[in-house]
């Protein structure tokens, strides 16, 4: 056990003696919010009522931690304090995501915030015994740098969380997202409040110009000009949609801010209706995300109790109400003129633009439609200013963006760099690398639209421009590590049949070109690839991409031309040489015995889920290629100090269909 | 079909611009799938061509139009998921449940699906069994959940 240093005495007493305080401060709950002023004498009186809670425990609730039963954590939190008769002194707090979602269920203990993982219930009482009472750490529950062995006290000291610089993800995992108080003591609304007290909408419209936000959905747009576009455009019905249609595979970080953070969302469409002159928004989430949408429905509620939402916001001529429409399952609709149609009770089908949506949007009426990111940035902008977000990241692009680092990458979890951040920092430094002492191969950025950039490009610094040279985007922020045993080939067939899947069907191009492409794909991954695929696959590629009438149909030949750009070889391995250096194509790959390591145990042949192994006790075991479906059970059980089984590839031998 | 109910969550959404897709989503919460009847009734009650409304129930992902099983598995299929092997996951699970992906078994026990991306990513493979998340999937452990524990459901139930 390591000994911390105790907690002061003379500020427990101080805390006390607000207890009266704290106990006026319940009684605001019917507190209507009507003025500029009215929210800053709220949140000093609650900042003030804060210390004395004293003791704390915050156990994540986001959609990660919950699957790694964080609810079951709070809930033994909750039982044991007050089994204990603690109730006065600790108090029990749920957050939203902190991002390092593999390490769940995280936890954040005492007034030190000290960083527990992978906590259980039956963690709770020593928890509280030896952290909360005795103020001991539990060694334990630290996270152990993998390089240095080091044990990291607080979030802060872990590698994971130092090149990071939250802007967006500020209050996840800090606040209560199910509380306006809580999101009110950590500046909530104070941007909303500044705007309408201080600032004509046209203001608004140049401090977003100024600090150079581009959407963060995918294509990059800037956001002050789509604004200024929808608030020039004739009508007096304007509507303001936050795309929350999340629909990139590999991509989360629009659910963790909804969920964790649901507030600054909320403010960010009435700074943005504010500006724009719009009255109504409209939230669209997929329905994958329940939790998104319980979070923001109670946010809805609550702020529209106290006055936030509604009518005559904080005493101005303001009004503003949001609604949430819940998507039905298709990836089309994070395309803004789908999404709209989806709004509309109609299947999501792009349509051409122009004319844009600022311009003739939902019911034909100016829209404005941001991701969620871009305006969970907004109050941080109307706050702080646009000088002070344009000199976050680079010359070139502005502020921070968050990016979905998955796949084989040791710390795996949403990081929010600064714009300028280079692929190798995020993937090596907040990363940790790649696992198992396995090789860097590629990583692909912006999911379906994007593409993969090899390691002789890791030193490239984040940007709309610098990745769309490399051939792929920011995206939404989805990035995928991939090591030597991804096969590249499979990557681009694994995309294109999403592609194929998702493409609405409207336009010829993208409907038949992304079958085609994945058709030839498969091929090549199921040994039949043809001398000459290559080729067609980039003449397709271009076709679909020049003659799409969407977004989706425009991009998502990239996967496919960055792989074949940056590793071609493994293209022809595939179709000249029928070889998977990855060992990942089935049709490709074969596994054999090797007789002179095999000692007849029997185990491969009795696991071998379709009896394709020959032999007997005492006698070599040998696989019957034509039964063999490739599983890989055999490989698996062999004993390590036999290694009799193998996986080859590359030879005529092995010719059969069995999958891709 | 209980036209009762049906009428019920209709008059929900009377005067409502654009209502289709939350009442074809209501509908379901309902009765589990869109019976042909129901769509029916809700392009009378819009003034829609039964065409429009067959056309978005067949275009979302979402709505069933046949009677799904009581347990429903969803393997994600998301990139993260993809290179941690789901695809392994999803032939497993097809195994152990008897069927195909996408169907339904004959005893409407189980219906089995793929979904594109459940944002579970640090946590992949993941799969879905009844709106509960099993993260860090394997094939060793999601033969446990499809036949112990969904089998003990079954018996408890």
């Amino acid at each position: 056990m390591i000994q911390r240093p105790r907690h002061d005495s003379a500020r427990n007493a101080l805390h006390r003696k607000d207890m009266k305080k704290s106990i006026s401060i319940q009684s605001t709950e019917d507190l209507r919010i009507d003025s500029a002023e009215s929210l800053r004498l709220l949140r000093e009186s609650l900042i003030a009522g804060e210390q004395t809670t004293g003791k704390m425990v915050s156990v994540c609730c986001g959609s990660g931690c919950m699957s790694s039963g964080s609810e079951h954590v709070r809930e033994a939190f909750v039982r044991e304090i007050k089994d204990q008769e603690l109730e006065d002194e600790i108090t029990v707090k749920k957050t939203g995501c902190h991002g390092f979602c593999e390490r769940g269920p995280i936890v954040i203990v005492g007034p030190e915030k000290i960083f527990y993982q992978y906590v259980t219930k039956e963690d709770v009482p020593e928890i509280i015994s030896e952290t909360l009472i005795e103020d001991r750490v539990v060694e334990r529950l630290l996270y152990e740098d993998p390089v240095t062995g080091q044990k990291c006290f607080h979030e802060n000291d872990i590698p994971f969380y130092q090149k990071q610089r939250r802007i967006v993800l500020k209050n996840c995992g800090v606040i209560d997202p199910t509380s306006i108080k809580d999101y009110i003591k950590v500046d909530g609304f104070r941007a909303l409040a500044k705007i309408l007290s201080q600032m004509t909408p046209e203001g608004v419209i140049e401090e977003i110009k100024l600090s150079g936000l581009r959407g963060r959905g995918g294509a990059g747009f800037p956001a002050g000009i789509k604004w200024e576009t929808a608030r020039n455009a004739p009508g007096e019905e304007k509507y303001i949609i936050c795309n929350g249609d999340e629909g990139d595979p590999g991509a989360f970080m629009d659910r963790s801010v909804m969920e964790g953070d649901p507030y600054s969302v909320l403010e960010g469409m009435m700074i943005a209706g504010y500006a724009v002159g719009a009255s109504q928004g409209i939230i669209y989430v997929r329905a994958e995300y329940p939790l998104a949408i319980h979070h923001l429905s109670s946010a809805i509620a609550r702020a529209t109790d106290m006055g936030i939402l509604g009518h005559n916001i904080m005493g101005s001529e303001f009004n503003f109400e949001i609604k949430i429409v819940k998507g039905a399952g298709a990836f089309v609709c994070g395309e803004e003129t789908a999404l709209i149609a989806s709004i509309e009770g109609k299947s999501g089908r792009p349509k051409p633009k122009p004319p844009f949506p600022a311009i003739q949007g939902l019911w034909g009426k100016p829209t404005v439609i941001n991701n969620v990111e871009t305006l969970a940035n907004v109050s941080r902008i109307a706050l702080n200013g646009g000088k002070w977000y344009s000199e976050i990241g680079t010359s070139t692009d502005k502020g921070t963006k968050i990016f979905s680092l998955v796949g084989k990458v040791r710390n795996v979890g949403l990081v929010e760099v600064e714009m300028g951040t280079t692929l190798r920092e995020i993937i090596f430094d907040i990363g940790g690398g790649i696992p198992g002492g396995k090789r860097f191969k590629a990583v692909q950025t912006g999911g379906p639209s994007g593409g993969c950039i090899p390691e002789e490009l890791l030193d490239l610094p984040v940007g709309y421009e610098s990745l769309a040279k490399a051939g792929s985007i920011i995206g939404s922020g989805g990035m995928l590590v991939m090591d030597e045993d991804t096969c590249i080939v499979n990557i681009a067939r694994y995309f294109l049949d999403f592609a194929q899947n998702e493409s609405c069907g409207q336009c010829t191009p993208c409907r038949l070109g992304t079958k085609q492409m994945f058709n030839i794909l498969q091929d090549i991954t199921r040994g039949n690839g043809k001398p000459g695929d290559i080729e067609i696959l980039l003449e397709l590629s271009d076709a679909v991409k020049q003659a799409s009438i969407c977004g989706l149909g425009m991009t998502v030949p990239n996967p496919v031309i960055s792989t074949i750009k940056y590793f071609r070889k493994e293209y022809e391995e595939h179709i000249h040489e029928r070889r998977c250096r990855a060992l990942v194509c089935r049709s490709l790959i074969f596994y054999r015995i090797k007789d002179y390591r095999c000692k007849a145990c029997m185990k491969c042949l009795t696991a071998c889920p379709v009896g394709a192994i020959i032999g007997a006790k005492w006698q070599v075991h040998e696989i019957d290629q034509s039964k063999c479906i490739k599983c890989g059970t055999c490989m698996e059980v062999c004993p390590k100090r036999f290694n009799a089984v193998e996986c080859v590839t590359g030879l005529i031998e092995n010719s059969g269909d069995k999958g891709e | 079909m209980d036209t009762e109910k049906l009428n019920k969550i209709l008059a929900v959404f009377e005067g409502e611009r654009g209502g289709l897709i939350s009442i074809l989503q209501r509908v379901q919460e309902e009765f589990g799938y869109l019976p042909e009847a129901a769509l029916s009734s809700i392009a009378d009650f819009l003034k829609l061509p039964p065409s429009q409304v067959f056309s978005v129930a067949t275009f979302y992902d979402h709505f069933y139009l046949t009677r799904r099983g009581d347990h429903l598995v969803s393997v994600c299929q998301g990139t993260a998921c993809h290179v941690l092997g789901a695809r392994d996951i999803l032939e497993t699970a097809e195994n152990c449940l008897g069927i195909k992906t996408g169907q339904t078994s004959p005893d409407y026990k189980y219906s089995l699906e793929r979904v594109a991306c459940l944002g579970s990513c640090a946590l992949a493979p993941v799969v879905l069994v009844d709106n509960e998340v099993h993260s860090k999937m394997t094939v060793r452990k999601v033969k446990k959940i499809l036949t112990e524990d969904l089998g003990d459901t079954e018996t408890q139930t």
